[in-house]
């Protein structure tokens, strides 16, 4: 997850680098928690902890912004994201079925993450794609006009690259 | 590259580009929007690359991608100018067969034109085809041909020519006028006047004004803005300036939403490109007006599409929203006079500029003008974005663009204004669309959003579906909203798992008035919309749920039964290599069985069944009123 820290200037230390590109008003919160979660996967106590030194702002109010909006984890999440679009479009044309399809097979509830780590599932309010629904969007890539048996073919799909590849995912 | 532009220069550097570009045989089009994308569109990028490569076409054909051509039912869609030719369902394959023949021999690929759904005949040009016939394409014009990422081709296009002749011949209060002289109104959904919102930010009194572009595009089935801003980015760009002058703003914001990461990029390569070029930032065009443009990524909050809620995310806080007066014209961004407008409506502004108020509002009612993107899908067969007069009637968009029905089914109703609207049935098809009639049957315009629905959808289901929606997206800040329609879910939920009791009807009424005249916010006060309008058009499926327990459309689950059709299963086994719990069984060639016990109702074995030439459609599902009744 970590981007290669070769070329960084404090190889150790990911947040300097990350704040490095902010100038340390209030307004920078919820950019810098996207950027920290973009680099590092997720928000831990330790990200909480610095952002309330460099913004100079109690890490009880940065907990609150960041618990408020969907964007943001506090764990750290699977190789592979499954997201299910639950857009009223993918709704009338069965995402519910979808969803229950991916929480059967992968024995997990939305936001939870498998024992192996390598898939968490989200929901998702609408990806956009509606004349494609309904829709499920592996990683980066979307697949539209999911059937419920498409579902463990899918899983199976990308459990079976993942031992081939020797555990990276795409 | 450049130093930037003076006015002259924009005129001089629009006819560099198209002479550099006559040395073009023909243009490859590739639609490059998140529909087609996700259906292979960059593998077909790629072939073509390697296609033209190959064959030494380099100097002669130019291969674009572009932002969305709306037929996204089609997709991916490629087209082939100046011919037009339309090609649709391209797989990477087909591709070295289109440069040969097509882009060489100059012959069409006969199999892969787009055929009409229940007529045979194929159709070479996409101006002919009839999704696109009977739309006005003024806002969506440049999409299908303009690549987002090159400023260079909406400058070919007249791009920034609006912007020009307002800092010429305009000053803010001219621009103000025109605006409110055309009739243009809120594309986001309310239909404010938005001349009047203008004309109130420009009077404020204040050193510092901002303008918004609302791209926080929240609610589910719309996706107009979306592809405005992937696909045309320049001309919501050129509306913000002219906007920016005409206000007297110095800086803008454009709030995306996180879901969108293809529009989030192209934006920034945009405003990138708009500054190289000095269209932005330091005396625009050499003028004495200088704006700027930052771009603000949301982080997954239905709330903030409402414009305090918007205003409190880029300020860093929870996009919680505020009591109003003081509008935010007054009072907005970091205290100072601020206005937000939707994408669409920024879009609209370059069109209003350069072609004048009265032909604007010479398109639609009277009370609406212009035109409109609608997002058709839903149980329809060509989904897509269309773009329409103010005034089409919902028959011709579902019917003469949307090509009717998916499958068998019939029409029941349609859904506008996601969960702030409502649902409009069947009888009420010959409606003029705009913003008053959607209001008196109970719905609104929304963002366009425009979901349509067959006879196989239960509206209980769907109205649960809704304020479970709104239930999860409330902020909490206030109780009627946040109390209310979780009390709302309950009962809903309730009704739809057959466990109803006679007065829920009444208690959801009581319910959706108090939270509608008492919520803090819009999202809170339109919330019991989709709940009055299904009980005002379908009260007879609630009754139903909640009398008979029996769910008339068969979805929801705790009142279907799931069956084998003897004398239709062709024993095919599909639909037992399919079901995850062994509940059906049954020998090749022989009707399966199917154990109600085992049954989880997961929908799999209808699915393979019903999209199966071979298998038959011999899975059905029924309410459970009529299996007991057999």
């Amino acid at each position: 997850m970590v981007q290669s820290s070769g070329e960084s200037r404090c190889p150790d230390d990911p947040y300097a680098d990350i704040f490095s590109g902010f100038k340390g008003e209030y307004g920078d919160l919820i950019a810098t928690l996207q950027m920290i979660q973009e680099k590092l996967g997720y928000i831990s106590e330790e990200s909480v902890k610095r952002i309330s030194r460099f913004l100079r702002v109690s890490e009880n109010e940065i907990f609150g912004v960041a618990s408020f909006y969907r964007q943001f984890r506090f764990v750290e999440s699977g190789k592979c994201i499954v997201k299910v679009c639950m857009g009223t479009a993918c709704h009338v044309r069965g995402a519910s079925n979808i969803l229950d399809g991916f929480r059967r097979k992968l024995r997990i509830e939305p936001d939870q993450t498998t024992e192996d780590k390598l898939f968490t599932l989200e929901t998702v309010n609408c990806v956009g794609a509606c004349a494609l629904g309904p829709i499920v969007v592996f990683g980066d890539e979307y697949r539209g006009q999911m059937l419920v048996k498409d579902v463990d073919e899918t899983i199976e799909k990308i459990r079976t690259e993942n031992e081939q590849e020797g555990g990276a995912i795409k | 590259m450049n130093n930037g532009l003076n006015f002259r220069q924009l005129e001089e550097t629009k006819a560099r580009i198209l002479l550099s570009r006559a040395a073009w045989k023909s243009s490859i089009t590739v639609c490059g929007g998140t529909g087609c994308h996700a259906q292979g569109g960059t593998k077909i990028v790629q072939a073509f690359r390697e296609e033209i490569k190959n064959q030494a076409l380099d100097g002669s054909v130019e291969l674009r991608t572009t932002g969305c051509h709306g037929f996204c039912e089609q997709g991916p869609i490629v087209v082939i100018h100046p011919e037009g030719i339309f090609y649709s369902r391209l797989k990477a394959e087909d591709v070295p067969e289109v440069v040969t023949e097509t882009i060489v021999n100059n012959r069409i690929v006969e199999r892969l034109l787009y055929t009409v759904p229940k007529k045979k005949h194929r159709i070479i040009s996409e101006k002919d085809v009839p999704f696109y016939q009977k739309q006005k394409r003024v806002v969506f014009a440049h999409n299908g041909l303009i690549d987002p990422t090159d400023i260079r081709d909406y400058i070919a296009l007249d791009g920034y020519q609006a912007l020009v002749k307002t800092l010429q011949t305009m000053t803010p209060e001219d621009v103000i006028a025109e605006i409110k002289a055309s009739g243009l109104r809120g594309r986001g959904g309310a239909g404010f006047p938005t001349g009047r919102k203008w004309e109130s930010c420009r009077s404020a009194v204040s050193d510092t004004k901002y303008i918004i572009c609302n791209a926080d595009e929240g609610d589910p089935g719309a996706f107009m803005d979306r592809s405005l801003l992937e696909g045309n980015p320049h001309s919501v760009i050129e509306g913000m300036i002219i906007g920016g002058y005409a206000m007297g703003a110095s800086a803008g914001y454009i709030y995306v939403r996180l879901e969108y990461p293809i529009a989030v990029k192209n934006v920034k390569i945009a405003l990138q490109q708009a500054k190289e070029y000095r269209l932005l930032g330091e005396s625009v065009l050499g003028s004495d007006f200088s704006f700027d443009i930052h771009v603000f990524q949301g982080a997954g909050a239905f709330v903030s599409g409402e414009e305090t809620s918007l205003m409190a995310s880029i300020e860093g806080r929870r996009a919680f929203p505020r009591p109003r007066p003081p509008f935010p014209t007054q009072a907005g961004l970091w205290g100072k006079p601020t206005s937000i407008n939707n994408v669409e409506t920024w879009a609209n502004v370059p069109h209003i500029i350069a072609r004048g108020a009265d032909w604007y509002s010479s398109i639609g009612t009277q009370t609406s003008k212009g035109t409109k993107i609608f997002s058709l899908v839903g149980k329809i067969n060509n989904t897509g974005l269309v773009e329409v007069p103010m005034g089409t009637t919902l028959r011709e968009i579902i019917y003469d663009i949307g090509g009717g029905i998916k499958g068998r089914r019939k029409f029941k109703a349609v859904q506008t204004g996601g969960p702030s609207g409502g649902c409009i049935p069947e009888d009420m098809l010959d409606l003029p669309i705009d913003y008053e009639t959607l209001a008196k049957a109970g719905s609104i315009m929304g963002s366009g959003g425009m979901i349509v629905m067959d006879t196989d959808t239960c509206m209980v289901d769907l109205a649960r579906y809704f304020l479970n929606f709104t239930q999860e997206e409330s902020c909490g800040k206030c109780i009627p909203c946040r109390i209310g329609t979780t009390q709302m879910v309950e009962i809903l939920t309730r009704i739809t798992e057959g466990k109803g009791e006679e007065g829920d009807i009444e208690r959801l009424e009581s319910l959706a008035k108090t939270i509608k005249t008492h919520a803090l916010c819009g999202l809170g006060q339109t919330a019991p919309n989709p709940v009055l309008t299904t009980l005002r058009y379908f009260r007879h499926e609630y009754e139903a749920h909640i009398n008979k327990k029996s769910c008339p459309a068969a979805v929801c689950r705790a009142l279907v039964e799931y069956r084998v059709v003897p004398d239709r299963c062709t024993g095919c086994q599909r639909c037992v290599a399919a079901c995850p719990t062994g509940a059906i069984t049954g020998p090749r060639a022989k009707a399966h069985n199917l154990d109600p016990t085992k049954c989880i109702k997961c929908r799999a074995c209808y699915q393979v069944c019903r999209r199966d030439a071979i298998a038959g459609d011999a899975i059905k599902i029924v309410p459970r009123r009529e299996v007991t009744d057999a």
